[in-house]
């Protein structure tokens, strides 16, 4: 080949990669462009304040934010700490060449690809089956009152879920704390916890919210495994106790795109339902990627 | 005494610790404790792991071991033909009808299409994406590429089910010609959307991951910059790159709600993309709410857990190994 074919025809491969980029774009424009279209008109504070009437086919999702919200904060309440501090273990407190570390980061990488419908079995069968029933004979409740679905047990099923979002985002923030803060507070006397406590952990503040955003917009936006811990397919009161079960924005999504009696009537609310989650979990990645983008920033400044 | 007697003396002796105040040593135990509850937090995740495939496998096991279930649910009647009645199909998955017919091969065919055909498309898209982005964007457009690809993977796997149900069945029935608007092809596509950030992402980290010395001796020889990432860089970043395709594969068979809401669910066993098809994921999804707690049908469901489980499992492990043979080989085995 003369030297020119050779540059036309890297050209064009190179072009066709371009366009493979430009494809994945379009994709994300056209979901997003098609649902914001139809979705709009119909997000209105009705919508947003009212449960849902007529069987589905009026009113509003209030229920469901509510739900999905409560849901969130249970979660969060859960996972934060148990996966700030595993990350803390692997990387401040772990010895070199640990095997124990070893194994929670194959654990870990590991949760992360187990399905999620296999963490909704997982619930029903620990803590709704196996916790929720123990605690009950425990308690002497005489019908079922925590061996039922319920947000509680949801909302930590979720917890297990993004546990390894945590870990990962945390780890990531503690290696960006140069490592003289941490020489520099030992030198000066402090012991290992009060470092932790007092340097490291606020230096690794931002990549920590990151890792907690992260997880609230992915237990935000998972159905499968609340099918059948607890999510409700119609409640208009709000869940008030942690064995209520509760209405969830996407599982109100499902239910309504494929159980609908009458899809035409439904399309409208739909959308919108389906604009608010999508507003939700955009806003709250899009927090996260600003976060992340500034810590890295200043990580490498740092260097 | 001489000297040599003293220092004899002295090392017969116990030796004494420095002498701690009370504080220090009230400190030393703090310190001791907040390490000890660190190291127990980091178990968590292990016995996370553990438990999962503890309690999905526990409530399976009646399968094997209690007579009725047996009956209704043996091995032979999960994975080998079965002749019902002349004429009707030797693998059927009804579990709730008269006689329960719980063959599991419609649903790996059902998983096998949706995931092919996802991959299929999501592969190309994914790989060239990320050779794009690491080697010919200009660092403004990559800069820009990577959060839309994050908010593409933000997008929740029931959004992307409702987007294939009420927007793309209409178009795939319409230009492949189709019978069904639900079917194998739309489910595959709507996986595609799903796997196609993790693909990317991961990808693009083996790219970025090969120095830039490969490229630099590859073009002072002469190469194209296209010969250069095709030659040179591609290849260097191989087992990553196949990581990442197992990784998009293992998401793809345990992705649940979008071939729950746009395959159909029939349990049909064909190899046309035209016709629908039920997978493992998406039965479980739809069948776990209406089944008796303890019934042979309750069992399977959670036997099919097992099974995805331990499918992603399996191919998570190969990812991971083929992730740290790249660093390995780039590093040139420093770690």
């Amino acid at each position: 080949m003369t030297p020119n074919t050779r540059r036309a025809v890297g050209l064009a491969l190179t072009s066709l990669t371009g366009l493979a980029a430009f494809i994945i774009i379009a994709m994300l424009a056209i979901i997003l462009f098609n649902v914001a279209e139809h979705g709009a008109g119909g997000v209105t504070w009705t919508f947003l304040s009212k449960p849902p009437e007529d069987g589905m086919m009026g009113g509003g999702i209030f229920p469901a934010i509510f739900g999905t919200a409560a849901l969130t904060l249970l979660m969060t309440v859960a996972v934060m700490p148990v996966g700030v501090l595993t990350a803390v273990y692997l990387h401040e407190y772990a010895p070199p060449n640990s095997l124990f570390a070893r194994f929670v980061r194959v654990a870990v990488v590991n949760l992360a690809g187990v399905p999620s419908i296999v963490f909704g079995l997982f619930g029903l069968g620990f803590f709704i089956l196996f916790v929720g029933q123990g605690m009950d004979r425990a308690l002497g409740h005489e019908e079922m009152y925590w061996a039922q679905p319920g947000i509680l047990w949801a909302a930590l099923t979720l917890a297990v879920l993004t546990l390894p979002v945590v870990i990962v985002s945390t780890e990531e923030a503690l290696r960006a704390v140069p490592m003289d803060h941490r020489t520099a507070s030992l030198a000066l006397g402090a012991t290992q916890s009060q470092t932790l406590g007092r340097v490291v952990l606020p230096g690794a503040l931002p990549g920590i919210l990151t890792g907690a955003v992260l997880a609230i917009s992915r237990g935000a936006g998972e159905v499968a495994p609340i099918l059948f811990t607890g999510a409700a397919y119609f409640l208009p009161d709000l869940p008030t106790h942690l064995n209520s079960q509760f209405m969830h924005l996407g599982y109100h999504t499902y239910v309504m795109a494929t159980q609908s009696p009458d899809v035409e009537a439904t399309r409208p609310l739909l959308y919108s339902t389906v604009l608010v989650l999508l507003l939700l979990t955009f806003a709250l990645n899009l927090v996260a990627v600003i976060i992340r983008t500034r810590t890295r920033r200043k990580a490498a400044g740092a260097h | 005494m001489d000297r040599q007697a003293i220092m004899e003396q002295g090392l017969t002796q116990p030796l004494v610790a420095p002498l701690l105040s009370p504080a220090a040593r009230r400190r030393q135990l703090r310190e001791k404790v907040i390490a000890g509850f660190i190291t127990l937090m980091a178990f968590t995740g292990i016995a996370a792991l553990i438990l999962i495939i503890i309690f999905v496998a526990k409530e399976a096991l009646a399968l094997f071991t209690e007579p009725e279930a047996r009956h209704e649910a043996s091995l032979s009647k999960m994975f080998l033909a079965q002749d019902v009645a002349p004429g009707r199909p030797p693998f059927r998955w009804q579990p709730v009808s008269k006689i329960p017919k719980v063959s599991m091969i419609p649903l790996f065919v059902g998983t096998l299409k949706t995931t092919v055909v996802s991959m299929l498309v999501a592969v190309p898209l994914g790989v060239f994406g990320a050779l794009f982005a690491a080697e010919f964007a200009p660092r403004r457009l990559r800069e820009l590429l990577k959060p839309v690809i994050e908010l593409l993977a933000g997008i929740p796997s029931v959004v992307l089910g409702f987007f294939a149900l009420m927007v793309m069945s209409t178009v795939v029935k319409e230009a492949l010609g189709f019978d069904r608007p639900l079917n194998a092809m739309l489910a595959g596509l709507g996986l595609a959307l799903a796997i196609v950030p993790v693909i990317f992402t991961v990808s693009e980290d083996a790219l970025t991951a090969v120095p830039r010395s490969y490229r630099e001796a590859s073009l002072a020889l002469g190469a194209t910059p296209w010969e250069t990432a095709w030659k040179v860089v591609l290849p260097a970043a191989a087992p990553g790159i196949l990581a990442a395709c197992v990784l998009g594969f293992g998401r793809a068979i345990g992705e649940t709600m979008i071939v729950l809401m746009a395959s159909g669910n029939a349990d049909v066993i064909s190899w046309s993309l035209g016709d629908s098809a039920r997978s493992l994921s998406a039965t479980i999804a739809a069948e776990m709410g209406e089944v008796v707690v303890g019934s042979p049908h309750y069992s399977l469901l959670f036997f099919i857990g097992v099974q995805l489980f331990i499918f992603t499992f399996v191919l998570n492990l190969i990812a991971s190994t083929w992730t740290r043979r790249v660093v390995r080989k780039l590093t040139g085995g420093a770690s």
